[in-house]
């Protein structure tokens, strides 16, 4: 009898001590990710111009309703799906290409890997303003290096052009994206047991084969989650957009994220804001939940 | 390991070649443009080696012939609270964190999982959705244009990340050493701190450079709570690259200084951070 009343006691002092222990985290993001998550949803289905405060009030699905009709803003929504795509296709081809490069034996191969991880730490900033800045049309190194070599005759404006700025736009994602998806990729690719490929080789399966039916199945998993959070980073895209094009030419590089900030900071309308991160929310969704669900079960199977 | 033919060998040393140049190359540029005197750069064709270099870039960001003037003081202030930003958002959110990883790891308690599925779902939610609602609150409390402000919003970042690669860590560390502790009478909190995390060394270093990198470089939120007094580097630096007229060799020395601290602690520390970015997702 005692016995088990002590047990119950310890029982709900280490109850105690675990929600004592993870009680700040959990109030921190309570505060700023949750209350504002909320918050934001309610906002969604107001009028709220700060620049017209008469107006403002409840429209119920009013915000959303003016979004399906909003050309400019459907027009942001299709370039970030197209950029986001584009960009995680890029990024899977050359990751897995640099992947199965480095998981060769040659000399410095160290010193490459650990190079990976340089486009990675950049402040997505200064990778921002060092395109820009090779990108430049009267000093840029871009110009330069294709007119040198024989590409081009003259200096091309790039970023005065819709379909370059957008191409352009996409290889500075990529150059900085790739080496992440590589890394990922290169730690699963030496997870595989040798022995496969050797019982392959045995089998007489020659060198496509054994990528095909080995390796390309057991990298699948990692390669749907990797994209999947590509995916989802390509939709967020912000610092690339407003210092390389800031959205032109003519809105043809305006991303979602900067419609967002524009409606909102500039045009000080934060109901019609809140309704576009909440719709773009949606649009995203399913790879969210996905991503969500699958990391989910990895950690807790630990 | 079979030999490989010439012709293979090669082919792999001219992909890797062509792999090197690729990574490095828009960066050495950035370094180099850096260093450089504007009039060897405008040069029509370019030079890519220059034959000359100079730190006056450099200088320019800190003095103004010598003098600290109202241009200068700007930089000077943003990398300080740069500074201040990080190492605090570093230094808040690893204890909170860890707490946090460890009882979601390691004490049987009924918020277990709460723990683990919160700090995800934070990670997933788009910051821009945040920014918003967050900019109203922030105004509220008089914590616009603050650095508190903007270590509140860090932290709350780097809280998921920290819960969930400690995971890892602690859970790869057997049960028994913890229980012989608590046998002897120590508490929960000093097995913790004497047992638990000295043995997770390698995860409290990938967690701490996490922590720093990713408040350094953040941009979104610093951006849009930010306009003088807290102002951080990369809100400086989208400034100074927007803004026409404004010396390119003088971004390409603001954008090297402000790279430094993270592709310094990245490639210093390469392996802790592989291990980290890869422990989530390959088992």
């Amino acid at each position: 009898m005692k016995h088990r009343k002590q047990r119950r006691t310890l029982e709900g002092q280490e109850n105690t001590l675990g929600w004592v222990f993870s009680a700040p985290a959990l109030f921190a993001i309570l505060i700023i990710v949750l209350i504002p998550l909320l918050r934001s949803f309610a906002q969604s289905f107001q009028q709220l111009d700060l620049a017209r405060p008469a107006g403002n009030g409840w429209i119920g699905l009013g915000n959303y309703f003016a979004l399906l009709k909003d050309q400019r803003f459907l027009n942001s929504l299709w370039i970030t799906v197209r950029f986001s795509l584009i960009s995680v296709l890029l990024e899977l081809l050359l990751g897995l290409s640099i992947a199965l490069l480095l998981n060769n034996n040659f000399k410095g191969r160290g010193f490459v890997r650990g190079l990976m991880i340089l486009p990675w730490a950049m402040p997505s900033i200064v990778n921002a303003a060092m395109w820009k800045w090779i990108f430049n049309a009267d000093y840029g190194a871009l110009n330069a290096f294709l007119t040198q070599v024989g590409l081009m005759s003259a200096y091309k404006v790039w970023l005065s052009d819709p379909f370059w700025a957008n191409a352009l736009l996409i290889m500075a994602n990529v150059w900085k994206e790739a080496p992440f998806t590589a890394i990922m990729l290169l730690a699963a690719l030496q997870t595989i047991p040798t022995h496969l490929y050797e019982a392959g080789r045995v089998d007489g399966a020659n060198g496509w084969q054994r990528f095909s039916r080995i390796t390309l199945p057991l990298l699948m998993p990692v390669m749907l989650m990797v994209s999947t959070l590509q995916l989802i980073w390509g939709f967020q895209t912000f610092e690339l957009i407003t210092v390389i094009t800031g959205g032109g030419p003519f809105s043809s590089t305006e991303m979602v994220a900067l419609r967002v900030y524009a409606t909102t900071f500039r045009s000080l309308s934060f109901g019609y804001g809140s309704a576009m991160a909440y719709l773009v929310f949606l649009v995203i969704l399913i790879p969210v939940i996905f991503y969500t669900r699958e990391s989910y079960k990895r950690i807790i199977d630990y | 390991m079979t030999k490989r033919p010439l012709i293979g060998k090669i082919l792999l040393y001219t992909a890797v070649l062509a792999l090197v140049f690729w990574t490095i190359a828009p960066y050495l540029w950035l370094v180099i443009s850096s260093l450089s005197f504007k009039i060897d750069l405008v040069t029509v064709p370019l030079k890519w080696i220059p034959t000359r270099l100079t730190f006056e870039n450099f200088k320019g960001l800190f003095f103004d012939n010598g003098e600290v003037t109202f241009n200068t003081g700007l930089f000077i202030k943003a990398l300080i609270n740069s500074t201040i930003i990080s190492l605090s958002t570093m230094l808040i959110s690893l204890p909170i964190g860890i707490l946090a990883s460890y009882a979601a790891t390691r004490i049987k308690f009924k918020g277990n999982r709460l723990v683990l599925l919160a700090g995800l779902m934070a990670q997933m939610v788009p910051p821009i959705i945040l920014v918003i609602p967050l900019y109203v609150i922030l105004r509220y409390f008089d914590l616009l244009d603050k650095h508190l402000g903007l270590i509140l919003v860090d932290v709350s970042i780097c809280l998921p990340l920290i819960i969930w690669l400690m995971r890892g860590y602690f859970s790869s560390i057997p049960a028994d050493l913890e229980d012989a502790a608590r046998i002897d009478g120590a508490s929960r909190l000093m097995a913790l701190v004497r047992i638990v995390l000295p043995l997770a060394g390698p995860g409290l270093v990938s967690v701490m450079i996490f922590a720093f990198i990713s408040s350094w470089n953040e941009y979104l939120f610093a951006f849009v709570f930010t306009n003088a007094a807290a102002k951080t580097l990369p809100v400086l630096i989208g400034e100074f690259s927007t803004k026409l007229g404004l010396e390119y060799l003088k971004i390409a020395a603001a954008g090297v200084l402000a790279s430094l601290p993270p592709v310094l602690l990245a490639l210093i520390f390469q392996r802790h951070i592989i291990s980290g970015l890869t422990s989530g997702s390959v088992k």
